[in-house]
């Protein structure tokens, strides 16, 4: 087997609220192979978002270690998971989180700016990963003038661009009627088909989660059960 | 992110929200227009004073013998103000020793001057000024004949009631006739018009053209002074170090006709252009002065204004922030975006403020006869002001963008 893309050993995260300590994360290990297609599920309260952002190096945990792609992210400073984030991670958010004055291409590019990426092949690299969503007709479009299955499509192709080690969804369905949701669930499936991508997705939907080959379940900032689906 | 793509999207940001720019730009804005409108119209001034006005109302190697200074910079106390008065007056006499103890290229005149009301038939002028002159004045002042003639010599010996008057005066009086010959009463009595001078122009919007000179043992002399007493000897050297000896010894002459003893000071006054110039030189340095303290409040003020604004752009933007965070944006990247847009904003405003200070110094120059003077050196120091103003304000909102932890900002709603 090659090296895991995530691992995380007895992960915790706790937060100081009003006096109290509250542990979200209780000890999390988690192993993540590259080409998987992991949903995490759970009750709210479970320490899924938790994890969610620290995966997503968004937030750094109060113990544990965790290897992103060989490299271990745990201990590192603001600027150094700035660029992690910048480098491996693709954000797929539930509410789009599109920059709403910026055109759908800019929103793409967005990602490659702050990778440093000269303007020219900037604009090729978007204007390639809106057409991989279906929405190269729409690339000089506001969000606003996009409806909630194209925004989602705007921040796939977001994600996309910079071609990084996992995609990391959060509720990408949440905003999005049961219609869309499948077509949204059909391009990350194409993803992971075609071009082998990485995928971890939080979800509280079974139907949602059921798009995915592996299913982690946290219960009270644990990993209560983790099952391969049947192929 | 390049500077540039960062001033691009704080451009459009201020494109988005423009009455939000508009407060915040509108400090940098008033200062800059402020330091541009001053320092242009004073340099204008400058310009016109050295040039322009010294050399019109006292002309070049020229100095004045009068009993008190006509320009004094500074404020005078009452003691001096009394001490001048109970100087002795300047006679008739002095000039004649003057003329005397002086070489004959040296010119020297008399000159006594009042206000008084003209008439001619049934038309009354406003005041116009008046004096009394011996004929080497009409060279020192460089008064050139339009029409008719100057008074003689021989006119100043016999006390002959005839006047030269100045292009506004004969216009007003005779408008479309020929002035010479005429009569004009001034101060009751009348006096025959001999000739008319080129017009002279103005300074700072006065006409110079509004006088009738007539010999100082005319009538006049009851006009301006007590008998036998002048305002003024007026020498003119033909150079500046002929204008030097022709002082020590004007001064030495009248020293000794004074009896004054060599521990005394001076009891007389010589006035010359560098005593305008020197006028001068204070009331501008007072507006320089002044001009740094005027800019800085409203530069303060400004950036105050400025910062508060910001604080309250990264408070609404803050999911904003939390998505740039979350696709890589680091620190110093979010830093610099909010610090090149309080800067651009503020450039902005300095940028519109020196179009705005220029226009207002044209605005002067057009109603009035100040000129203005564009000084590129202050058009920077605008320019930087502006940058200056905008870092300064914007560091710490910046910081408090840059800070910000990306999973609260993301969940801002």
């Amino acid at each position: 087997m090659s090296e895991p893309v995530i691992r995380t050993v007895a992960l915790t995260r706790d937060y100081p609220m009003g006096g109290e300590t509250v542990r979200a994360l209780r000890g999390v290990d988690l192993e993540i192979q590259p080409n998987e297609y992991v949903a995490i599920m759970g009750p709210s309260g479970s320490g899924k978002s938790t994890l969610m952002n620290l995966i997503g190096c968004l937030d750094t945990p109060t113990s544990g270690q965790y290897w992103l792609a060989g490299t271990e992210v745990s201990r590192m400073s603001d600027d150094e998971l700035a660029r992690v984030r910048n480098r491996q991670i693709g954000f797929v958010f539930q509410t789009f989180n599109l920059l709403p004055r910026a055109s759908a291409l800019h929103n793409v590019e967005l990602p490659l700016v702050y990778a440093g990426l000269p303007a020219r092949e900037r604009r090729q690299r978007a204007e390639q990963a809106l057409g991989s969503v279906g929405l190269g007709d729409r690339m000089e479009h506001k969000p606003a003038e996009l409806s909630g299955g194209q925004r989602q499509r705007v921040a796939i192709a977001r994600a996309l661009v910079t071609e990084p080690s996992i995609i990391l969804a959060d509720e990408p369905t949440g905003n999005l009627d049961s219609t869309t949701s499948e077509e949204i669930m059909k391009i990350l499936e194409e993803l992971h088909r075609t071009r082998g991508q990485t995928i971890v997705m939080v979800t509280h939907e079974a139907d949602i989660a059921r798009h995915a080959a592996r299913v982690v379940t946290l219960h009270d900032g644990m990993v209560s059960s983790d099952r391969l689906k049947a192929a | 992110m390049p500077i540039y793509e960062a001033v691009v999207l704080a451009l459009g940001m201020i494109r988005a929200q423009k009455l939000k720019s508009f407060f915040s730009l509108v400090g940098a804005f008033i200062g800059v227009m402020f330091l541009i409108a001053v320092v242009s119209i004073v340099k204008g001034m400058d310009k016109y004073v050295q040039e322009d006005f010294a050399a019109k109302i006292f002309g070049i190697n020229t100095f004045t013998v009068s009993r008190r200074p006509g320009f004094h910079a500074g404020p005078v106390s009452q003691a001096q103000r009394r001490a001048w008065w109970r100087r002795p007056e300047i006679y008739e006499d002095d000039f004649h020793a003057i003329r005397a103890a002086l070489p004959s290229e040296y010119l020297v005149a008399i000159e006594s001057g009042n206000q008084a009301e003209g008439v001619v038939g049934t038309k009354h002028s406003s005041y116009i000024q008046v004096s009394g002159v011996s004929e080497d004045l009409f060279r020192i002042r460089d008064y050139r004949i339009a029409e008719g003639r100057l008074f003689t010599p021989q006119e100043i010996s016999h006390a002959a009631n005839v006047v030269v008057i100045g292009k506004d005066v004969a216009d007003s009086f005779f408008t479309g006739e020929d002035p010479v010959g005429r009569s004009i009463r001034i101060a009751g009595f009348p006096y025959t018009v001999v000739g008319v001078i080129e017009k002279q122009g103005n300074v700072f919007g006065i006409s110079l053209d509004r006088f009738a000179i007539a010999p100082y043992t005319s009538e006049m002399k009851k006009v301006v002074n007590p008998h036998k007493v002048v305002d003024g000897i007026i020498v003119k050297a033909s150079s500046p170090a002929g204008m030097q000896d022709a002082m020590d010894r004007v001064e030495g002459l009248m020293r000794s006709r004074h009896h004054l003893r060599p521990e005394d000071d001076d009891d007389f006054h010589l006035d010359t252009q560098e005593d305008v110039l020197s006028f001068w030189a204070k009331i501008s340095n007072v507006l320089y002065t002044a001009l740094p303290m005027l800019v800085g409040i409203s530069l303060i003020v400004g950036g105050i204004v400025l910062m508060n604004i910001m604080l309250m752009a990264v408070a609404e933007r803050t999911r904003e922030i939390g998505i740039r965070k979350s696709l890589g944006a680091r620190r110093r990247d979010i830093m610099a975006q909010f610090l090149v847009e309080a800067a651009t904003l503020s450039t902005t405003g300095a940028v519109l403020g020196i179009v705005a200070g220029l226009l207002l110094a044209r605005l002067v120059q057009a109603v009035s006869p100040l000129p203005m003077g564009v000084a590129p050196g202050w058009i920077a120091v605008g320019v930087v002001l502006g940058v200056l103003v905008g870092i300064v304000s914007g560091v710490y909102p910046a910081s408090r963008a840059a800070k910000l932890d990306p999973v609260v900002a993301l969940r801002f709603e």
